[in-house]
């Protein structure tokens, strides 16, 4: 159960394939235009409930809960050991020798 | 009553709901036929160069420092025939409140919002745009939503697009992150409709005449430390705001600089699918937004947009993927210092241009932007090769955008590869006179020849293989 008044994240499709704008490709005529936003949950509810939220800008949004206290994960990736040969070629030109 | 929200319907509300968030009467510029009155539209809901100077300096954006990169500018040298290889400069940009140029732009528009007396702004955006705008309009007190296309179907996001949406939200702002498609446009008229806020464009006459303060900084700060303007200026180009702002912020400034736009190359991907979406590895700065919107700039969220790159810009090179990231290392490594993908297009093309001029001569790039968790060149890299994309050494003019990413096998393989303009400029007559429908008028045809910085000659020359 999540309690109204949470920090969530809300997710819905704006779009269905059928309503999409005629100038868009093949591939993503296919498929929805999906939204999501975040806000305070306007009543107690389950993830997977139709909810309404309130954004920080007081707007009312609508969809479905998938998220509570939703949080970042993007970070700098894996290493790309690729870069460390570009800096010791650059290195190398400029000042010469072993740097 | 309430208006019925399908797509079609919305968008046949666009002017109605563009006339209210904008507050600009754009028809009072118009001429009836292609021409309209672009210096007037400037003049008339613009800013002075002095009154956006004192508004930007009001909220610490600005007056950002001129770094001169030795090290890289040795490196062009060791790769440029004897005697060549231009002084390299860089506006560091990313000293802005958001981290990048955009601040301009967006000191300009919300210091407008709150004139009008609108409660906040919104603004459609992937990029540094709208972290520019929640800033500022933290700053004005001001509510701010910032609309991203930011997922493709299988909700995975754009590392860089992501970035921005946590400094969104970390500077107060709403994000509404939709998937791929231009129905974002879609989203944001409805959101304008409901909260009745600013829409704070990127291609409004303020958000532009914003930039202006960067050529005109770029001139003083130059002649001031150097004694004389800088030969060339490199912008990175997309929407090509940067550009316009900065060449009439130059000419304000009576310099004589040559302009010159950049942009990552990307042929070959669609913008608007959702299959390549996550196959490139650039958002912004690249062909797919520059090369449209440079040969059609009306193409914007306004009617008319006050970015037109065309009319500034002597040259327009492209650069390969690979060259970027290894001039990006290559900044880290040679000169200590981290910056983003955005002001590094500008600048890969630069080291390359750099060794066409010589020695004596200089170059600067127009920008910097902030890096960080997902906006740099690592998580750029490696979410590349998890997408399936080759990453090798070689030679970067092999490059096919969506497929693989070449890194210079050697510094002295980084070409800045020249955009055909003249085909650039006929396209934009062409597309004047089919969507227009008419028979160009005398007044039409100066028109065009200042749109594409040519001459009445060239316009009329086109025209005729038009019949």
């Amino acid at each position: 159960m999540v309690k109204k008044g949470e920090w969530v994240r809300i997710h819905k499709n704006i779009l269905e394939p059928s309503e999409r704008a005629p100038q868009v490709p093949e591939d993503t005529k296919k498929v929805p235009l999906e939204m999501w936003d975040k806000g305070f949950l306007q009543a107690d509810a389950n993830l997977g409930d139709e909810v309404t939220i309130k954004t920080v800008t007081g707007r009312k949004e609508t969809g479905t809960l998938i998220d509570v206290n939703p949080y970042y994960e993007h970070d700098f990736g894996k290493f790309v050991p690729e870069f460390l040969q570009i800096s010791k070629q650059v290195r190398e030109i400029v000042f010469g020798g072993d740097r | 009553m309430t208006n019925a929200n399908d797509y079609n319907s919305v968008m046949s509300r666009k002017a109605e709901i563009m006339l209210k968030s904008v507050g600009i009467d754009y028809s009072k510029f118009e001429s009836g036929s292609i021409a309209f009155d672009y210096e007037k539209m400037m003049r008339e809901t613009g800013y002075s160069l002095e009154e956006m100077q004192q508004i930007q300096y009001s909220v610490g954006v600005g007056n950002t420092p001129i770094l001169e990169l030795k090290n890289l500018t040795e490196l062009a040298r060791k790769c440029a025939p004897a005697g060549k290889g231009a002084r390299i400069f860089m506006k560091d940009e990313a000293c802005n409140p958001s981290g990048s140029f955009k601040a301009r732009r967006a000191a300009n528009s919300v210091y407008h919002a709150k004139r009008l007396g609108f409660k906040g702004v919104v603004t459609a955006t992937s990029g540094n745009y709208g972290a520019a705008v929640a800033s500022q309009a933290a700053i004005a007190g001001l509510k701010c939503i910032v609309v991203q296309e930011c997922y493709d179907s299988k909700g995975v996001g754009q590392p860089e697009i992501i970035e921005k949406a946590r400094k969104c939200e970390a500077l107060g702002a709403e994000v509404v992150q939709l998937t791929v498609g231009p129905e974002l446009f879609y989203k944001f008229l409805l959101l304008l409709e409901e909260t009745g806020y600013f829409n704070a464009s990127l291609y409004t006459p303020f958000g532009i005449a914003g930039v202006e303060t960067l050529g005109y900084e770029i001139s003083m700060q130059f002649r001031e430390k150097y004694g004389k303007d800088p030969d060339v200026v490199v912008c990175t180009n997309a929407g090509g705001g940067n550009l316009t702002g900065t060449a009439r912020g130059l000419i304000k400034a009576g310099a004589t600089s040559k302009l010159i736009a950049a942009s990552v190359n990307l042929s070959g991907l669609h913008m608007a699918s959702d299959g390549q979406f996550n196959k490139k590895s650039f958002t912004t700065g690249h062909t797919g937004f520059g090369m449209p919107f440079a040969s059609w700039p009306d193409r914007s969220d306004v009617p008319r947009s006050a970015a037109r790159p065309l009319r500034y810009m002597e040259r327009y090179v492209t650069i390969a993927q690979g060259e970027v990231f290894y001039i990006t290392e290559a900044l880290a490594s040679l000169e200590g210092l981290e910056k983003g993908p955005a002001g590094n297009t500008a600048l890969a093309a630069a080291f390359s241009l750099a060794q066409e001029l010589d020695q004596d001569q200089t170059i600067i790039v127009s920008e910097t932007e902030y890096t960080g968790a997902g906006k740099h060149i690592q998580p750029q890299v490696s979410f590349a090769k998890e997408n399936g994309i080759e990453v090798i050494f070689g030679d970067p003019c092999e490059e096919i955008p969506g497929k693989n990413i070449i890194f210079p096998s050697h510094p002295s393989l980084i070409k800045a590869r020249d955009v055909d303009i003249v085909h650039m400029r006929k396209s934009l007559i062409k597309t004047a006179v089919s969507t227009y429908n008419v028979t160009p008028t005398e007044e039409d045809i100066a028109f065009l020849a200042e749109e594409t910085n040519s001459n009445v000659e060239f316009v009329k020359e086109v025209l005729k293989t038009l019949l």
